[in-house]
This record gives structure tokens, sequence and C-alpha cells, in this order.
């Protein structure tokens, strides 16, 4: 696969999911310059073009929920999911649409892709700022070929004031110190979430973009 | 830990890539897109973009070329300049911004900053505040680009920011703007501790030793800064180590 690669991910469709609520622009970019090709679609019937899903988002988790259940997104990703096999990848306020419901601004269902909950994070010194914004290290929990490559520690880049909690422990492939600390990689089979921006975090971040797409 | 950002601010006018005193005597330092391409080669923790002529010329901000732009930035980028609606707010994320600053017509329609921050998210709300001191010598708010007086002080203003939900304060001190005596450590300690979203310093960085004043001594949680880029051999890579050398926590390249 690898003395390929480049030839197989010329081949290869990735579905952004296009639901009105992020900077779809840099991930587009990101998976283009990969190599890949990106089809950002408002269509749930787009699916059968891709086995690969970028859930990206910058907003609220009601927005994003509504905006998901709107367009008829909701019950389409699941099945590509659990009854097809496709995988996910989530990004962000897209990582935490995966979970069983969250608790910003009013209690939301998710999209239950991975059991658990989304919460504020809380400030546990006077000087801890949230939102949470900038570079700050992911920690790894446990191996996982999302992160093949990327060093222990490494900086990422995080624009948040939610985080999700997952149900599980196993779910958990990294996490970052902040507010004590909060989960910023997930995984559940072939559902993948990143609190932080791949797609705005430098090598690293191309790096995981890239290995998911291997995967 | 949470690293402090040093971040290069691109002020742009009319294509040009612009640099002031005191926001006036504009002086052309060239153009955006190569400066776009070295910072993201030098992998820069974040830039800022402001359209400088936007709102005084009462247009959108030119999507196009900030899509153009974005095209070749791979790290966070937020643009200001002529944000009046949801639907600029909209449009600026679909052409690759990753956050949004609004200034002026924050002063006219705050109950826009409550809207935006709702379905965008406070961490994509950037509250652009620009300040300098009135007659009385007080600090004092001032909106178009600085030219008009607001009446209202910067703190009370920032926290009530704060209130409407804005994510992070990028707070400009008009009289420092190209003047590269250092930021106002003062104001920037006054705003850093009257709310508890981070505060970016900006206006007045001459060397690495006065981003590092308004951090330990202004609780700055980034530093912007164009000049001692601009017009001296400074770099932003110099200044994190310099920064690290001296116990702030940056990130690691």
């Amino acid at each position: 696969m690898i003395e390929n690669f480049f030839g197989i991910l010329k081949e290869m469709n990735v579905l952004i999911v296009d639901y009105g609520m992020g900077n779809i622009g840099s991930v587009r970019r990101v998976i283009e310059e990969r190599g890949a090709t990106p089809i950002i679609t408002q269509y749930p019937e787009d699916i059968k073009k891709a086995n690969k899903i970028i859930l990206p988002g910058v907003g609220a988790f009601p927005d994003g929920m509504f905006s998901l259940n709107k367009t008829g997104w909701v019950d389409v990703l699941r099945k590509a999911i659990l009854e097809d096999g496709k995988s996910i990848f989530g990004i962000c306020l897209g990582m935490q649409l995966l979970a069983t419901v969250s608790y910003e601004g009013h209690k939301t269902s998710g999209l239950d892709l991975i059991g658990g909950v989304v919460e504020p994070l809380k400030a546990n010194a006077p000087d801890v700022r949230i939102p949470h914004v900038g570079w700050n290290e992911i920690e790894f929990h446990r191996n996982d070929p999302l992160i093949e490559g990327v060093a222990q520690g490494t900086d990422c880049y995080f624009v948040h004031s939610y985080h999700f909690i997952p149900k599980e422990d196993e779910y958990i492939v990294a996490t970052t110190p902040y507010c004590g600390q909060f989960v910023s990689i997930v995984r559940k089979e072939s559902v993948y979430g990143a609190q932080f921006h791949p797609e705005k975090s430098s090598k690293a971040g191309l790096r995981i973009i890239e290995n998911y797409l291997k995967i | 830990m949470l690293k402090v950002r040093i971040i290069p601010t691109l002020l742009w006018k009319t294509l040009n890539l612009v640099k002031g005193q005191a926001f006036d005597s504009w002086r052309q330092v060239g153009s955006v897109m190569p400066s776009i391409k070295v910072y993201n080669a030098r992998d820069v923790d974040e830039l800022v973009l402001l359209d400088v002529s936007a709102t005084d010329e009462k247009r959108e901000p030119d999507y196009l070329t900030i899509s153009e732009l974005c095209d070749e930035c791979f790290v966070p980028l937020t643009y200001g300049g002529g944000v009046t609606n949801i639907e600029v707010i909209r449009k600026l994320l679909l052409s690759g911004a990753d956050k949004v600053a609004i200034n002026t017509f924050a002063y006219s329609e705050p109950e826009f900053i409550r809207e935006a921050s709702a379905r965008y998210g406070s961490q994509c709300i950037v509250a652009s505040i620009d300040v300098k001191r009135n007659d009385a010598g007080n600090h004092e708010c001032f909106s178009h680009c600085g030219k008009k007086s607001t009446g209202l002080d910067p703190i009370s203003w920032s926290k009530r920011l704060e209130e409407l939900g804005v994510g992070e304060i990028l707070l400009t001190s008009i009289e420092r703007d190209g003047s590269m005596l250092g930021y106002d450590t003062e104001l920037t300690k006054d705003i850093s501790t009257a709310v508890s979203i981070p505060v970016i310093a900006s206006g007045g960085a001459g060397n690495y030793e006065h981003m590092l004043d308004v951090i330990q001594n202004g609780g700055a949680s980034a530093v912007a800064a164009a000049s001692i880029f601009h017009f001296t051999e400074q770099t932003p890579a110099e200044a994190r180590d310099y920064l690290a050398e001296n116990g702030i926590p940056v990130r690691k390249t």
C-alpha cells in the first residue's frame, strides 16, 4: 500500500459533510493536498460516492444537530457507519456530534456513534481561560493507526469551550492537559474524532489526516 | 500546557499589505499573498488578517481573495474587516477563515455578537477593541479604525463583550500601534483581569522583551505584532525561542 500510496489516494473520494457549520475550506484543502478527492456536499444521497466521511464543524452543538436533522443526514450517517461499515472522522464540533448527548445550551441528542456526553470545560485555577484557544499537547493513551508517526506530546491547535467525555475509557486515544485533562482523540471501531483541528495543526495534523485516509 | 501564541498581523488595504502608525500614515509593505506564504512556511502559531478599509468603504469582505489567501494558509487564520451580519461570517468560514474578528459593528449592534456567538460558537468570534487615551487622559474605545469615539471605557466594554459571548479579545493600543515602543501593558492587565476569556495584546511590539513584558505583567494569552516583523530582522521563531528561555510556554516545532 505504501508503494503506490499516492496512487491509491488519487482515486479515493472523501465525503465532507456540509451542514452549514464550518470552515470546510481548510479541510478540503488538506484532503486535496494529500492527493485524494474531496466531495463537499449538502446532500445525504451522495453518501454512496465515498467510504470515508469527514464531519467538520465550528459552532454550537444544538445548531449543528438541528442542521444535520433538518437536512436528513442523521439517519444516513448512522446507517453508513453502523450497517454499511463506512468510517467517519469528526473534527472539533464534528467530534462532539458523535456523542450520545450534549449539554451545550440545553440537552441535545447527538449522533450517538460513540457513547458519551459533551460538557463545558470548567476552569480549575484562576488563570485558566475558556475558551481553550491555541496550541496544546496531545498525550497518547494507546497506539492507534490514526496517530502513527506522530510524537507523544505534540502540540496541536485547539479552539473550543466544550469537551467530549466518552462512556468507556477504551474509546480514549489521547488526552490534553487543560482544565485538568480532557479527551482530545476518540475512536470506536470505524468512528474517529479529534477535538483539535488537524487541518490547522501543522505537520502532525496533516499526518493524522493522511493516516485517516490510509486506514 | 496551553502555549502562548505569537501572531503576525497582516493589515490589508486594496490588495496591498500596509503598516501605519497610530492607525494612520499607512506605508505599503508588500503584497498579502507572499507574506502569507512565508508565514505559512515558517509555521507560525496563528495569523490575523485585517482588511482596514472594508468598514470605511461600507463593503463586504473580498471573499474571493480571502479564499485564495486561505488556500495558501495551513495555520489558523482570523479575519477582520467589514463583518456586519451572520451571512458575512458564514461566507468567511466557507472561504477558509477559522475565526472572525468584529469591531465597529459590535458597538452599534451588540445583539449581533450574541447571535453570532450562539450560531458559530464563542470560540469562532473574536472581539477587536481599539483603545486610546481621550482628552481627559482615560482609556476609551474607538470604532471605525480608530476614527470614532464611542464613549465606552475598555474595561466595561470587554466585560459586556464577554457576556455577549465572544471567545477572545484582540486588544490594540492605537497610540502604541506602529511605535515599536512596547505594548500598553497596563491596559492589557486591566482587560485580562476583568475577563476570563483569552486576551491578545496588540500594538507596540518592537522587540522580544516587549512581548515577555505583556505576557508576564499584562496577562496576555497571545501577542500580535506587525512592524517588528515587517521592519526589523526579528522573527516569530526567534521570539518563540526568547520567550522559551524566559520560562514562557511556547509551541515546540
